[in-house]
């Protein structure tokens, strides 16, 4: 396609897509080019438009960064190559912050005091926080392959997974393939219903209604009258009782499907849309052996650069410079200061917001205006795959109405024999308070009771161990990620991100992503470059 | 009137689960079954007690969380509803994640426990008054 040609019909020289688009770009700026790849199907789902390419810092200019999670790790990798000397700061002892996996003898602490010692075995883990990455998340994919992480496909949509309602189908889990061609089966024929009464009269061209009912019946799977039933047609889709096979006894049995009423529980129809989301579609990935390869990955940029253990309690700028006091938790926390010409700063605001800041009054009132959210995850390790060897369910998930939300089954390490970690638990909203506010035991007996409703023979007699990561009880963060509504951003989001005297924010905070490392790096990549500008024009 | 509540969380709970992904709240679950509790001591347990801790003690980390325990800043009932309903630091918004009524009872019933001994007791009214416009 990158190739000029000339066109048969008329001879004349026909410019390649990414010629034409080029010439717009020149003509028109970016605004013209997105409009014109819109219209040719080509939109960047993305704002990353490769690594910054900064270079020529000032001699002997410096950088202090506070925090090592993706955004500091970023700036601080940028800015080194920029020419800066950097430094950072990380209230842990391990980089990566919310990017993180734990392993058989990690040990968790939380506020309140309870801690949990990993139990799972050898190669098994649970990423309680990112665990998954969209294909058009550009900036991180970039960064795993100038790192050289590995990636391997998560799988997200699984017909064979279940869903459940505690309202539906007595309260049995159904197979979401089955469930997902009833809903489509119902809504078709009863949208042709209404179509053949002529309700639709008003706003359906005859041409339109033609194709209408056109579409229902092959999308749908209706019969020549228009009805959605049993049939060896539906249970190509939907399953069958007894599936196509060989020989003798090779004839299918078809299947019944569900009656309306079930199918039109919302967790059925929500689990359908869930998958339409833009950041749920495929191609999904996930780092091999833990989505913390991504923090280490980046680690490793920064040799020696990293003090782990420090606890910022106050960030002091002045006309010549940053200074940062911060207790060495690693020294009895003895107090120490740090300098810099400039300081990104990708402390979460939770914890931010308690810190004294000097910056402009619209700065410091925004750090302490943007609410956040919690989030739980359980991870249950069981003796064996049940979910693959008895239910046949490779990766993906089962979703239920219950305040677990969901199961997924583990990505990797298909058919293996031994213990594999499934997940348990992606307790969100209200839900996610309530696990918070249990013991870690409490949590993993609550997602093991609910679990059980997906796979009763199993659950329990498989289980070995669990753990549970309430986000709202980790002490180095306190709750999830930022949640951002209108009306804060409209007040506060620009004070937030603009760059306050030799200060700059950056994380997901500082972003309109939300809960994902894209929103990490994104932000710092955009503080970055503003920071580079001004110090380069100081 | 335990139905009545049931039935407005649903409805709250339909609002959040079709703004949760445009508010970019990221990747977090899909689904909230929402919070059912009825009384104030229910409603504390099953939320507010995952930061605050279960006897409103408060915690400590890179940062603090607020004691609501013998908290002289709840003797302004408006200040604690305004807290709930907009989040404050990196406290959560609770409208629409909790009915006005589930918030009018834990207010009330933070108030009058944990050595707190504030006898008026919040209102659905206060809770919608101090909502802001078209977010109940």
């Amino acid at each position: 396609m990158t190739d000029p040609v000339s066109s048969p019909a008329t001879g004349g020289f026909v410019p390649s897509r990414r010629q034409l688009l080029t010439a717009i770009g020149k003509a028109g700026g970016a605004a013209a080019l997105y409009h014109a790849m819109t219209a040719m199907g080509h939109a960047a789902p993305s704002q990353f438009n490769g690594p910054p390419k900064l270079s020529g810092a000032k001699k002997g200019a410096t950088v202090i960064v506070l925090g090592a999670g993706l955004a500091g790790m970023l700036a601080a990798y940028e800015l080194m190559k920029a020419g800066y000397k950097v430094k950072l700061l990380e209230y842990q002892h391990r980089p990566g912050g919310r990017n993180w996996t734990v392993r058989g003898g990690d040990v968790i602490q939380e506020i309140g005091g309870a801690v949990q010692k990993v139990g799972f075995s050898p190669g098994n883990y649970l990423n309680p926080g990112p665990w998954r990455i969209p294909y058009h998340h550009e900036a991180v994919l970039h960064y795993c392959q100038e790192f050289g992480v590995a990636l391997e496909p998560f799988v997200q949509i699984n017909h064979n997974g279940y869903v459940h309602s505690s309202k539906a189908f007595d309260g049995k889990p159904v197979r979401y393939g089955a469930v997902g061609t009833d809903f489509k089966g119902h809504v078709a024929e009863l949208l042709a219903k209404a179509v053949n009464k002529g309700a639709l009269d008003d706003t359906v061209s005859k041409e339109d209604k033609d194709k209408l009912l056109e579409a229902m019946k092959g999308w749908g799977i209706l019969d020549k009258d228009m009805n959605y039933v049993k049939s060896l047609r539906t249970s190509s889709s939907r399953g069958y009782d007894r599936p196509p096979g060989g020989g003798v006894g090779g004839a299918p049995i078809p299947s019944e499907p569900y009656g309306l009423t079930d199918v039109l529980d919302p967790r059925m129809w929500m689990t359908n849309a869930f998958y339409f989301n833009n950041v749920m579609q495929t191609s999904m990935f996930q780092p091999v052996g833990g989505m913390d390869m991504i923090g280490k990955g980046f680690a490793k940029q920064l040799p020696g650069m990293i003090t782990y253990n420090a606890k910022v309690t106050k960030i002091a700028q002045s006309d010549s410079g940053v200074t940062i006091t911060y207790e060495d938790l690693s020294k009895g926390s003895a107090v120490k200061t740090a300098s810099a010409d400039y300081c990104v700063c990708t402390i979460p605001l939770t914890i931010l917001s308690q810190i004294e800041v000097q910056a402009s009054p619209e700065m410091v009132t925004a750090i302490k205006s943007v609410p956040y959210h919690s989030s739980c995850k359980v991870g249950l390790e069981m003796k064996r795959r049940f979910w693959e060897e008895d239910d046949k369910i490779y990766g993906g998930h089962s979703f239920t109405n219950q305040s677990i939300s969901q199961l997924s089954y583990p990505s990797y390490g298909f058919f293996k024999k031994g213990p594999s970690v499934l997940l348990g638990a992606y307790a969100g909203g209200a839900a996610a308070y309530t696990f918070g506010g249990l013991t870690p035991e409490q949590r993993v007996e609550e997602a093991l009771k609910q679990g059980s409703v997906f796979h009763p023979e199993s659950y329990r007699k498989e289980f070995m161990n669990g753990t549970a990561v309430a986000w709202s009880r980790l002490p180095w963060i306190a709750a999830c990620a930022s949640s951002w509504n209108d009306d804060a951003r409209k007040a506060h989001y620009q004070n937030l991100v603009k760059i306050d005297g030799r200060l700059v924010l950056a994380g997901e905070h500082a972003s309109y992503i939300g809960a994902w490392m894209e929103a990490a790096l994104l932000s710092s990549l955009d503080a970055v470059e503003r920071l580079h500008k001004m110090a380069q024009a100081a | 009137m335990r139905g009545t509540i049931g039935i407005a969380t649903v409805a709250a709970l339909a609002i959040a689960a079709t703004t949760a992904l445009a508010q970019g709240t990221g990747d977090t679950s899909g689904h909230d079954p929402g919070a059912g509790g009825a009384t104030g001591e229910a409603v504390y347990r099953e939320v507010c007690q995952a930061c605050h801790m279960p006897a409103g003690e408060g915690g400590t980390g890179a940062a603090a969380i607020p004691a609501l325990a013998k908290n002289a800043k709840l003797a302004d009932a408006d200040w604690m509803v305004s807290t709930i309903v907009k989040g404050r630091g990196g406290m959560p918004t609770f409208n629409g994640m909790l009915s006005p009524d589930q918030i009018a009872s834990v207010a009330t019933y933070v108030r009058g426990h944990f050595g707190n001994a504030y006898a008026k007791p919040v209102t659905v009214d206060d809770v919608k008054r101090l909502t802001p416009e078209g977010e109940e």
